[in-house]
């Protein structure tokens, strides 16, 4: 915790002005909106985005439910976290899974990365939308971390579909943002739009904000497929022929479907070494992702179909 | 990034108190913006490996990387080969977090320049160093300008092409330094630039022997940021109040400007009332101080009734309470400016119905002259009176960026039709102190008593008029004129105006405390 003296500095650091930007919009988020919802992905930035809307309403609790949109493929930590940390701050918590896609048994191995997104994440989180009502989603997204998102507003315009199009959304001046709505429309905003990875370790580490313990190096059972590393999380697993998973020092940059997630070979334990190796490394973080890579533009594709 | 000197901790120490800055870069991609941006990014170290081999793949085989593939976004302007939407870009050094805002620079695309300009502390203006300073150079200087700017930086790019010639930088130098002057910036700075080979990005470079006013990201790592100032007016909009028990009532909002601290006297607008404050509250826990442009939370301490859209002044410095503004805005919507149209005016924490009374001149941002119009279309700036529904608490774009800002709302379409910047409270509005009606009712010396109240007014420096009908009282109020009503026998009283009964006494004292300001 930092003490309030640190804040009284005659002028901010980027990490204070970030934040005093990013709680203002969450508050008129939730003075502008009838039904809002925080999506929830258990990563790093939505750790930081909870504690920034944690911060916003304080002494008061967070006037919204967290959503998490649940592929049932996340890693075994990952749900032990979630559970203990809105439990821990008294976290309202709302969880979505596309049943009947879970039920003809959509997964990662058989279908392919682009189907099991659109089904398990896209279709999942506008079903949730749809029948929660809510008007207004806050994502974790930040500007820096793909091109097609260097253009995306903080107030995202969704259409009754819930689908984006880059070609009709409002402009964003100052920090006068448009919340005007007709029925069935609804807005994503995104409070980190201005934060670089960087900053959210180096917030992570101001605000002792806790993490999945995944994103720490130790030695976990991994295989090798296509240069990605894949931690093996479960019995689930499809080794193929000849795969044999190894003991290897690794941490995850991002955090989503285990057999999607590709995690990097790294030494650091620390929020600190972590800092450190950024500061020296050289990849991007969605190298990872897996879902990126299907083709060039893939993220835009995935984004006017409603994905995050 | 750079490599790590001196300890992790001392780095990581000095990294996370790093000043923000935010710019804006304006022009068009024969300008060869998109290719200095790559630049930039690719110089700070804000390129990753695999982002550098995607462009390496893309660009055509035996040609040098094409920087400006690491900032092309959407399928859709990859196919066109053109920008059409503001994108932000990030880079870091050692002092600072740059966030850059990349705006398209052909004409039709004011409405991205001045999105982009809006929140930006400096400009780059890019400049083709073969064409010189051409009509949309001009604009780009001009809407800068506008939206606050003042701070110029110029790239005169690609010098490779005209063999890095000293007199072609020195011609458009001056060209721009004459025009930029009349626009009021502080600061104009020049920089001979071939964005694709990096002569005078990030270093020196040796082909210009006679340039010695340093490189584009030198002028990023110098330029002064506004300093939030302590001694500004203090501002506080309020977003909305916390309520989690009975005995807890906090309004959340983000300061303006200025600095609040335990025990101010501050006066909540448009109400009036006056309070102190109680306590300022954070996550971290209670603060003595606070200042712009912190989000903080305020008590105050009597139960005064504050709320969403109201602002927190100190009581001598508090702005006007204002129904009729003066504002000079530009329209970003494909449908013209209409004065029949209802739209929404948000200004602040604060949205209110509004109407478009006149457009009083459409300006010409090329040649700064002033023209008339009877409407702004798409991409057009010019100066507006604006009709409120209820007051706005407002400063001059000029003092204060976030108080003087406003952007209008179709009540219909809800698009966001315009942005617009307050001008200097009471110019060109002579009607400034709000008219208002002063309703006599009937009664035997009421036509005496109505040229009494005439005269004080007048004494008082007021435009005043007896007027016998509502339709005349409105008509007065709305052109500027105190209306002095004489109102007959059974006549519904008028919304909003002061009733004085006949024969009064204490008429004097009714007026001021209604309506301090028209007789002050």
């Amino acid at each position: 915790m930092t003490h309030a003296k640190d804040i009284l500095s005659p002028r901010l650091s980027h990490l204070r002005k970030l934040e005093a930007e990013s709680i203002h919009i969450i508050r008129e988020v939730a003075a502008e909106f009838a039904r809002p919802v925080m999506l929830y992905s258990i990563g790093k930035d939505s750790q930081v985005l909870v504690h920034l809307a944690r911060k916003a309403f304080h002494p008061a609790p967070l006037p919204f439910p967290l959503l998490h949109i649940d592929t049932t493929w996340k890693f075994r930590e990952m749900y032990a976290f979630r559970d203990e940390y809105t439990r821990a701050h008294g976290l309202r918590l709302l969880v979505h899974k596309n049943e009947r896609a879970i039920a003809e048994g959509v997964n990662p191995f058989d279908h392919g990365s682009q189907k099991y997104t659109l089904l398990m994440k896209t279709q999942a989180l506008l079903e949730a939308l749809t029948q929660g009502g809510f008007d207004a989603a806050f994502g974790g997204a930040r500007r820096d971390e793909e091109k097609s998102r260097a253009k995306e507003r903080v107030f995202s315009f969704r259409d009754r579909q819930g689908q984006w199009d880059p070609r009709n959304q409002r402009p964003e001046l100052w920090s006068l943002f448009n919340p005007r709505l007709d029925k069935g429309e609804s807005i994503r905003a995104f409070p980190l739009s201005n934060w670089s990875e960087f900053d959210v370790w180096q917030y992570v580490q101001q605000e002792r904000i806790p993490l999945v313990p995944l994103y720490f190096a130790k030695e976990r059972p991994v295989v090798e497929r296509d240069g990605n590393l894949i931690v093996v999380d479960d019995g689930r697993f499809r080794l193929k022929a000849g795969e044999k998973p190894r003991l290897r020092q690794v941490r995850f940059r991002t955090l989503g479907c285990y057999p999607l997630s590709g995690a990097i070979a790294s030494a650091a334990t620390s929020v600190e070494e972590i800092l450190g190796e950024m500061l020296t490394g050289r990849q991007s973080e969605r190298q990872g992702r897996m879902i990126d890579h299907d083709e060039e533009g893939s993220m835009e594709t995935k984004k006017r179909e409603g994905y995050f | 990034m750079s490599a790590v000197t001196g300890t992790l901790a001392e780095t990581l120490h000095l990294r996370a108190a790093k000043e923000l800055v935010r710019l804006v870069i304006i022009g068009s991609v024969d300008d060869g913006k998109s290719t200095l941006i790559g630049r930039l990014l690719y110089e700070t170290g804000a390129l990753y490996d695999d982002q550098i081999e995607q462009a390496r793949r893309a660009t055509r085989n035996g040609d040098p990387i094409d920087f400006s593939l690491f900032t092309d976004g959407l399928k859709a302007e990859r196919e066109q080969g053109i920008t059409i939407d503001v994108a932000y870009r990030y880079f870091e050094t050692e002092r600072r977090k740059f966030i850059l805002a990349d705006t398209p620079g052909h004409a039709q695309y004011t409405r991205n320049m001045a999105t982009g300009a809006s929140t930006a502390d400096a400009a780059i203006i890019l400049v083709d160093a073969r064409l010189g300073v051409l009509p949309q150079t001009r604009r780009h200087a001009t809407i800068a300008a506008l939206l606050g700017i003042r701070r110029l930086a110029v790239a005169v790019n690609k010098m490779d092409l005209v063999g890095f010639d000293k007199g072609v930088f020195g011609a458009v130098s001056r060209e721009l330094q004459e025009f930029a002057g009349r626009l009021g910036f502080e600061s104009v700075s020049l920089f001979p630039v071939s964005a694709r080979h990096g002569d005078n990005v990030a270093q020196a470079s040796s082909r210009t022997p006679w340039h010695q006013g340093g490189t584009v990201l030198g002028f990023l790592e110098s330029v002064e940021p506004p300093l939030e100032d302590a001694q500004a007016p203090f501002r506080f909009p309020v977003q909305l109040v916390l309520r989690p028990h009975l005995d807890y009532r906090g309004l959340a909002g983000q300061i303006a400007s200025g600095t609040v601290a335990v025990g101010d006297a501050l006066i909540v607008l448009p109400s009036g009332v006056r309070t102190t404050v109680r306590a300022i509250d954070s996550f971290e826990g209670p603060l003595q101080r606070a200042f712009a442009p912190m989000s903080v939370v305020l008590q105050l301490a009597d139960e005064v009734d504050a709320s969403r859209g109201d602002l927190l002044a100190r009581p001598a410095e508090a702005p006007a309470a204002r129904t009729r503004l003066l504002a000079t805005a530009v329209w970003l919507a494909e449908r013209p400016l209409d004065p029949q149209r209802a739209y929404l005016l948000k200004h602040t924490t604060r949205t209110v119905p509004a109407r478009i009374a006149a457009v009083r001149a459409r300006l010409d941002p090329e040649t700064l002259q002033e023209e008339p119009a009877a409407t702004l279309r798409l991409n057009e700036i010019g100066r507006i009176a604006v009709h409120c529904a209820r007051p706005i608490l407002g400063d001059a774009y000029a003092d204060n960026r976030v108080t003087g800002a406003f952007i209008l709302i179709d009540a219909l379409t809800n698009e966001t039709v315009a942005a617009a910047t307050l001008l200097a409270q009471g110019e060109e509005e002579p009607s400034a102190e709000r008219p208002r009606i002063v309703r006599i009712e009937a009664g035997d010396e009421n036509l005496l008593q109505a040229h009494e109240v005439e005269r004080f007014l007048t004494a008082a420096g007021r435009l005043a008029a007896v007027v016998r009908s509502p339709e005349a009282a409105l008509a007065c109020a709305g052109a500027g004129v105190f209306a002095v009503y004489l109102a007959a026998a059974g006549d519904a009283p008028i919304p909003g105006a002061l009733t004085i009964s006949a024969g009064s006494r204490d008429w004097r004292e009714l007026l001021a405390a209604a309506e301090p300001s028209a007789i002050g």
